[in-house]
């Protein structure tokens, strides 16, 4: 599977086009990362949990996006977006969409 | 005023402050270090073409092509927090979330960089960024307020260098 946020994959022809794919997670903090993050919090920098926890959903919400496009026979997904919003205290929503085509 | 009073003294006022200060120093600390960081990282990576466009030189055959992406969850120090609320009363220009932006933003595109090298990708396009708020962890607005940064573009692998 080819992914590619172009509108085409460089050096490939679009052959034919399937339709919009999405791939989402919804995830909630976990009570010691939290806690962790707070006293950081204080200092500042880099929150390393919640860089990985953000970077894993974000990989789950794209392989979702895949199976979903593969179960339509495509072999790549282009213009793919990430979106992020907080849907209520605590919880996050990771988001990834794109257009699933077959390209030669 | 016997010890008892003392000492709710010292946690009503006292401790807030002691943070307030170790927060500065530790948190400028950080800061720089950061910076510092930064600056030797993008020497090591100055010349790779990472742009915001899609368009390729035409004298340029692609092998294939793949996503990349790098992210960084950022967060402010308490006394730096405390200064933008502040400010916050009066309006006018942030000073202290600045740096922290520029932060995120040029960590977020390194980390897309360095992976895209790593995986053997000789240059990236359509790089976007993307900039999201974490939830606050408290309904009063305080407590973890990180700033996501995302950089994701389209990693690309010439089938000859020039």
């Amino acid at each position: 599977m080819i992914l590619s946020n172009t509108e085409s994959v460089p050096g490939r022809e679009i052959v034919e086009f399937y339709g919009v794919v999405t791939g989402n997670t919804v995830r909630a903090k976990h009570v010691g990362r939290d806690i962790m993050a707070g006293l950081k919090n204080i200092v500042g920098g880099e929150l390393s949990g919640y860089t990985e926890l953000l970077a894993d959903s974000r990989e789950e919400a794209t392989q979702r996006m895949i199976r979903q496009a593969e179960s339509m026979g495509a072999n790549a997904v282009v213009n793919v977006r990430y979106a992020t919003s907080s849907i209520s205290q605590g919880a996050a929503e990771l988001f990834a969409y794109g257009t699933a085509v077959q390209v030669r | 005023m016997d010890n008892v009073e003392k000492f709710n003294l010292f946690m009503q006022f006292g401790l807030p402050l002691a943070i307030l200060v170790f927060a500065y120093f530790i948190g400028n600390m950080i800061e720089r270090k950061h910076f510092r960081n930064l600056r030797k990282r993008e020497e090591a990576v100055q010349g790779y073409p990472v742009v915001s466009f899609e368009k390729l030189p035409q004298d340029w055959t692609v092998g294939s092509a793949g996503l990349v992406t790098g992210s960084v969850v950022v967060s402010l120090d308490y006394f730096k927090r405390v200064i933008a609320g502040l400010r916050g009363l009066i309006g006018g220009r942030i000073k202290t979330y600045e740096p922290l932006l520029d932060r995120a933003r040029r960590e977020a595109l390194l980390r897309l960089v360095e992976s895209a090298k790593r995986d053997g990708f000789d240059a990236v396009v359509n790089v976007r960024l993307e900039t999201s708020r974490l939830a606050n962890s408290r309904r009063d607005g305080k407590g973890t307020a990180g700033v996501e940064m995302l950089a994701f573009g389209t990693g690309i692998v010439l089938k000859k260098r020039w």
